[in-house]
């Protein structure tokens, strides 16, 4: 970057001066008719160049914090109490023009789904430099300048002219670095970071933290990092804030927080990640996918020369970046996308290419589970008719002799007999997912693709919904094909793991020797992108690619 | 090895998190109760055309064609009411309240019934459409734009003329017409529910065609086809006036309220409102079911007065 692009409104800016101070933060939501309170009096105080992580469960309040943080409260939301002094002005007195005035100028912020915060309909460039522009910070052509320097520090390809594509035209990766960009480029003095990184790769995660930590270290510029991730949370923050039901649970430095968190709530965040599983072989194989080419419309290869093999009441974790064709082996494996070549044996015997040759009993032993529980359940169907239709269909059952058991299957997920009549809408995201799982049981299956099942979910639940799989796992003797890219839930659950890149299998094996010495490079790029709770991890991964060269990730 | 400290976290903590749950008829009376001034009005009006068009022989005070020996006879004299006749007679001498209570119950029975029958039509090829894609939605699709390119009451006319005006040729002419604009909607709404899971899901359990449209699409689908039912039956319902004003819809004797319009147009010129009455009958229904689907949508729309 050039020394001649410095801010100009950062000249007299010294790390360490206080910047934003948040007291007593309350914000009240409107839901059932009535307000509830979100965040109930927290207290947030940022200096400059410092970095602070929020992290908390989903409905933890950390978004509207951060939010509130620019005086903005969402529709449907309000800010009931508190004072918000940023630089020295109280944002809560402010007009709503003086607010405006700060936001994208002085406070910019991050969203977590770059995709569905740009418009489609104009190009990357012009949406970055459009807030400089409109508060008149810099001319359009000095702005368009510095955009281009800026997706040159935050290591987007072809800098001079990536800005003028558009954004369907960008991978996902790509367009969450030009958001960071955008959020840059006014030269802020505080950025609101809401999960950024969360829908991205881990190999892609790792370039986006490192442009970001960067840019926001070179112009000393504060940043609150809302995320669920605590490994992620390592890397970027000075200090950390646990959240819990819209109360501080706690407070401190990274390095103190990590080491020695005090209170129980941290400590059980913290353990989550620590699940391990024994692995074990086996050598009764169940499902044997050989030698499968797959394409969608027959043009572009997905899966080429796939083989992989499953052992009876074992879980294979199948790993990968996006794109690399994990779900659509599993596509294949069900029979949705009939396979170009190869087979799928199941028990021994060649299952039918397409869904529609399959016997019910193929179709009976095969079950799936979705990593989206919401839309993976009909809106409209009670949990009776979610989990008791299996039962009917397969089983003949009917009546009450079908209740007795959906009643046994709820027992079995851990829930109770109450939730019978309830709507998908009417359960927890922990709950629909139990739903899920009590479903594909109900057919009595040998065999459970779980497609991504946890990564949608909390720690905690997750932490809850592995343990419930590995105990049905020994109680029924399943076997389970892991759709996953997180890596702690490949330790948590799996026997052996499948590495997939590029339509294509790395390698398949035990667990313990897949993850320890000697790697494949692929699978070595992807097992050093993952996020350790160590907050120098990702200093000294950088350094260690610098120096090794090596291969980089696929899609960027 | 995995550490027992889960205080945070246990699933009979999860169970405990329940919501109470409403009956449908407590949502329903909530909603109702909440539900704006115009949307009662219109929910009232319907009900009474529904009431008098079930109960029509009991409500009205003569038989639907009882022919009287005073044609045109206006509903009020210069000396004050006719007591026998409280809307006047018609160009036969038939009553005018009775031809209205008839009217009421073979209109709307024609209009609901082509309203129904449309929807049956667009609504099945619509959710098949959506599922098959393919060849089979391009044939449909294309199909239905052709259809759409002729005016509708100009081919209507043409076609009642080629098989002739009996009430069934009208139901089923105008509810294939109609099923155009049902298709297009359907197709559209069903679409997005269709690349849901749990579509897939069905589809991996086994389950037939049928299954899937009736029990997996359908229930997702109903809130824009409800409020397109109400509009839809507008349509038809001006429609049929329209044919039977001109003359090839529901044909003599049978009480219609667009033929009645014409037969007493005439009337006009002399200064009765007596044609004016079934007209007024198509407008104030019109108006009301218009009221009621306005709201319903409002509701599911999502276009919420943010707070």
């Amino acid at each position: 970057m050039n020394t001649n692009s410095k801010p100009r409104n950062g000249g007299g800016r010294t790390k360490g001066e206080l910047l934003l101070e948040m007291r007593d933060i309350c914000i009240d939501g409107f839901s059932d008719d009535q307000w509830h309170e979100i965040v109930k009096g927290v207290d947030v105080t940022l200096h400059r160049g410092e970095i602070l992580g929020v992290i908390g469960e989903s409905g933890a309040g950390k978004s509207t914090l951060g939010l509130a943080a620019m005086g903005f409260a969402k529709p449907g939301c309000r800010i009931s109490s508190g004072t918000v002094v940023f630089d020295g002005m109280d944002l809560m007195a402010a007009s709503e023009a003086e607010r405006r005035k700060l936001r994208g100028s002085r406070i910019a912020y991050v969203a977590q789904s770059a995709a569905a915060s740009f418009n489609p309909a104009h190009q990357l460039i012009n949406q970055v430099t459009e807030a400089t522009v409109r508060h008149g910070i810099r001319p359009r052509e000095d702005a368009e300048q510095d955009a281009k320097e800026l997706f040159a520090a935050l290591q987007l390809p072809d800098p001079e002219n990536i800005g003028y594509r558009f954004p369907h035209q960008v991978s996902g990766g790509q367009l969450q670095r030009a958001m960071t960009a955008m959020a840059m480029s006014s030269r802020p003095d505080l950025i609101i970071f809401d999960e950024p990184t969360t829908a991205l790769d881990v190999t892609t995660q790792v370039e986006v933290l490192a442009a970001m930590r960067d840019i926001v270290d070179q112009f000393h510029t504060a940043a609150i990092y809302i995320t669920h991730d605590l490994a992620v949370v390592a890397q970027m923050a000075d200090k950390i804030k646990v959240l819990r039901y819209g109360n501080t649970v706690e407070e401190a430095d990274t390095r103190v927080m990590l080491k020695e968190p005090k209170e129980t709530y941290t400590k059980t965040l913290w353990a989550v990640r620590s699940l391990y599983k024994e692995e074990d072989s086996s050598e009764d194989i169940i499902l044997r996918v050989h030698d499968v080419d797959a394409s969608y419309g027959g043009v572009v290869k997905v899966l080429e020369n796939v083989t992989i093999q499953v052992p009876r009441g074992r879980t294979v974790a199948v790993v990968g970046e996006s794109g690399s064709g994990k779900s659509t082996t599993a596509r294949v494996i069900t029979g949705l996308l009939p396979p170009m070549k190869g087979e799928v044996y199941f028990n021994g015997e060649p299952l039918p290419k397409a869904l529609k040759d399959r016997s019910k009993t193929q179709l009976q032993k095969i079950q799936m589970i979705y990593q989206m529980a919401d839309t993976a359940m009909n809106p409209r169907h009670t949990v009776r008719d979610i989990i008791g239709r299996p039962l009917e269909f397969y089983l003949g059952l009917s009546g009450a002799a079908r209740d007795r058991k959906v009643v046994e299957l709820l027992d079995m997920i851990e829930l109770t007999e109450e939730f019978i009549d309830r709507l998908p809408n009417e359960l927890s995201g922990g709950q629909k997912q139990r739903i899920c799982i009590a479903r594909a049981l109900a057919a009595e299956p040998e065999f459970i693709i779980c497609d991504e099942v946890t990564s949608a979910l909390d720690q905690i639940v997750q932490e809850g919904i592995l343990k419930l799989l590995l105990r049905l796992q020994k109680e029924l003797n399943l076997t389970y094909l892991f759709i996953t890219h997180d890596i702690a839930t490949v330790e948590a659950i799996s026997d052996e793991i499948v590495v997939m890149f590029q339509g294509g299998v790395i390698e398949q094996g035990m667990k313990s020797d897949i993850l320890h010495p000697p790697f494949e490079p692929y699978t070595n790029l992807l097992l050093s992108s993952v996020p350790q709770m160590d907050p120098d991890w990702l200093d000294n991964l950088l350094d260690k690619r610098e120096k090794e060269g090596g291969m980089t990730s696929s899609g960027n | 090895m995995s550490t027992e400290t889960n205080q945070g976290y246990s699933a009979a903590a999860e169970v405990g998190n329940v919501r109470a749950r409403r009956t449908f008829a407590d949502r329903a009376w909530r909603e109702l109760k909440k539900a704006p001034l115009t949307a009662w009005f219109g929910m009232i009006v319907i009900l009474m055309y529904f009431i008098i068009a079930v109960f029509a022989p009991l409500l009205a005070p003569y038989e639907e064609s009882q022919v009287f020996e005073v044609p045109y006879a206006p509903a009020v004299y210069e000396d004050g009411w006719d007591p026998r006749f409280f809307f006047g007679t018609d160009q036969l001498g038939r009553d005018m309240l009775t031809r209205l209570i008839y009217g009421a119950r073979n209109t709307i029975g024609i209009a609901v019934a082509t309203t129904l029958l449309a929807f049956f039509i667009g609504g099945g090829l619509g959710i098949l459409a959506s599922i098959q894609r393919g060849w089979f939605d391009q044939l449909i699709s294309r199909a239905v734009d052709v259809l759409m390119a002729i005016p509708s009451l100009i081919f209507a006319l043409m076609l009642l003329s080629v098989f002739g005006s009996t009430i069934l040729n009208l139901i089923i002419i105008i509810a294939v017409l109609d099923s155009t604009r049902v298709f297009r909607l359907t197709r559209a709404v069903a679409l997005n529910v269709v690349v849901m899971d749990y579509v897939e899901a069905a589809r991996l359990r086994g389950e037939g065609l049928g299954w899937v449209m009736r029990r997996e699409i359908l229930p997702n689908i109903m809130p824009p086809l409800v409020a397109e039912f109400g509009l839809r039956f507008c349509f038809v319902f001006l429609t049929i006036a329209s044919l039977s004003f001109l003359g090839v819809g529901v044909q003599p004797p049978t009480a219609d309220w667009g033929s009645m319009v014409r037969e007493n147009a005439t009337l006009i010129t002399y200064g009765s409102f007596t044609p004016l009455l079934p007209a007024g009958a198509i407008a104030l229904l019109t108006v009301a079911v218009n009221f009621v689907v306005d709201w319903f949508l409002h509701k599911t729309s999502g276009l919420r007065d943010e707070h």
